[in-house]
């Protein structure tokens, strides 16, 4: 049987020198590579076993590839070749400690929110304003804060300016924060300042493709789209709208002297995410944060009571124990 | 680029697999880059080139299955093919579509050899 594929028509261990693929066979995608490619890499696995061979390449009497890879063949003691079915996401590992994470964001009742955006679209500066109006309308919940960003502490000493904890997480020349860069992150941060019901503010690194590929443990992914960067977005940058639950349209003050359709914006965005809430807001002015607190204080609430649930289980677990 | 990344947690599950399965080097790496994945497979490509020399992969032969996007249409309830998210429905010609296929991101499968 054809090892990588799993057809039965192959005579394996003879066939073996050259990944088991010693019968031609076009049924198992090799469409999508260029067919210089496949020779030049042949070139330094061996003879092309996988190409469109003479139509009667047999791999137990192997005549035609004896000639072809003659030198592999026949060198007694050659290694044995096998196949591997893993099916495994290339993603798995970040989205297990991402699982974990979020275990542990429920247990903590900590509710956690990843902002994406791009570069300036004003993450820091709503961050900032959202810190300054909760402390206004909900002093009794706690605010925490990791940055993300490539170089530089600035974004994490904005925050401390407001008072809320914050910690920044520099990338180097990662364009993302992954999962277990969050975990790390939090475990500095979370020692005795978050309660049984506070906020967890990922600002990720400004980027609006990537960031959203990576699982980080947010109940929610928070897109900040200025409308200085032109209504188009959400559908030049599918992904990321597609993954966030709520676009904030921040920058709104600047309406006057721009030409965005708001409307036409919505539209695109819903395209890629029927169900993507919109908010419009500035966060210089202040104008629609009051939506913006509905929203958190409405997200917060389920994983405040999910988070309560988990750590009575946990309790009770402990006690049977 | 986050196809560097990839590229990196691609090189990870391999010898990870090769802790436990003991083989030497990769002759045949199968990938899986669905269309609504997020992952350009040229640049994935590119960087899984950049990595190999030196590694288990070195020398490999990487396929990379692209299967198309599908979603299923909350409108006309059919299920469709699309290119990207964003796309009309191109059976009723709506929007409000749900993705179901094309979206994973795997290694398949590989051959490999012992010493
Ligand atoms: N007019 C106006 N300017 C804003 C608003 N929000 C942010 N800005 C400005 O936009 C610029 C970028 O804001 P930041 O908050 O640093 O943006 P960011 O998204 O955190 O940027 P990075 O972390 O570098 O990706 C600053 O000059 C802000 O003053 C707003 O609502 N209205
Ligand atoms: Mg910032
Ligand atoms: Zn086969
Ligand atoms: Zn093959
Ligand atoms: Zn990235
Ligand atoms: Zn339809």
């Amino acid at each position: 049987m054809c090892v990588v594929c799993g057809c039965a028509d192959s005579g394996d261990k003879g066939a073996t020198m050259e990944g088991g693929h010693a019968h031609p066979h076009h049924h198992h995608g090799h469409a999508y590579m260029p067919a210089n490619r496949r020779v030049s890499r042949r070139a330094q696995a061996g003879p092309d076993a996988d190409a469109p061979a003479p139509a009667k390449v047999d791999a137990l009497s192997g005549d035609l590839h004896f000639g072809a890879g003659a030198a592999r063949v026949s060198v007694p003691g050659m290694s044995q070749s096998r196949a591997i079915r893993l099916e495994a996401d290339i993603l798995g590992e970040n989205g297990r400690i991402a699982a974990r994470n979020r275990a542990r964001f429920a247990a903590h009742g900590v509710t956690a929110l990843n902002f994406v955006s791009s570069p300036g679209s004003g993450k820091t500066t709503l961050l900032c304003a959202t810190i300054e109006a909760l402390r206004a309308r909900a002093p009794q919940w706690p605010v925490a804060v990791i940055e993300g960003d490539q170089q530089t502490t600035f974004d994490a000493d904005r925050i401390r300016a407001t008072g809320a904890p914050a910690l920044q997480v520099n990338t180097g020349k990662g364009c993302h924060l992954d999962a277990p860069m969050v975990a790390e992150a939090f475990d500095r941060l979370h020692d005795g300042k978050m309660g049984a019901r506070s906020l967890l503010f990922i600002e990720n690194v400004g980027n609006l493709v990537c960031p959203a590929m990576w699982d980080l443990g947010e109940a929610a992914k928070v897109a900040i789209l200025s409308v200085t960067e032109g209504e188009d977005k959400p559908l030049k940058y599918p992904d990321m709208f597609a993954a966030a639950s709520v676009m904030l349209l921040n920058k709104i003050d600047l309406l006057p002297h721009l030409r965005f359709d708001v409307q036409r914006c919505i539209d695109f965005a819903r395209r890629v995410n029927p169900r993507i809430e919109v908010l419009q807001l500035s966060a210089v002015t202040g104008e629609g944060m009051d939506a913006w607190l509905d929203w958190l204080a409405r997200t917060a609430a389920p994983a405040s009571i999910a988070g309560l649930e988990a750590a009575l289980e946990d309790i009770v677990r402990s006690t049977a124990t | 680029m986050h196809e560097a990344s990839l590229a990196g947690g691609i090189l990870q599950l391999i010898e990870q697999t090769a802790r436990r399965e003991h083989f030497a080097r990769v002759t045949h790496l199968r990938l899986e880059a669905g269309q609504l994945a997020g992952v350009e497979s040229r640049a994935l490509r590119f960087a899984l080139d950049a990595l190999a020399p030196g590694t288990l992969l070195d020398g490999a032969v990487i396929d990379i299955d692209e299967p198309p996007g599908e979603a299923w249409c909350m409108d006309c309830s059919h299920t469709v093919t699309i290119a990207q998210r964003g796309d009309a429905c191109e059976c009723c010609g709506g929007y409000r579509l749900q993705p179901t296929g094309g979206t994973e991101l795997k290694v398949i499968d590989m051959q490999v050899e012992d010493l």
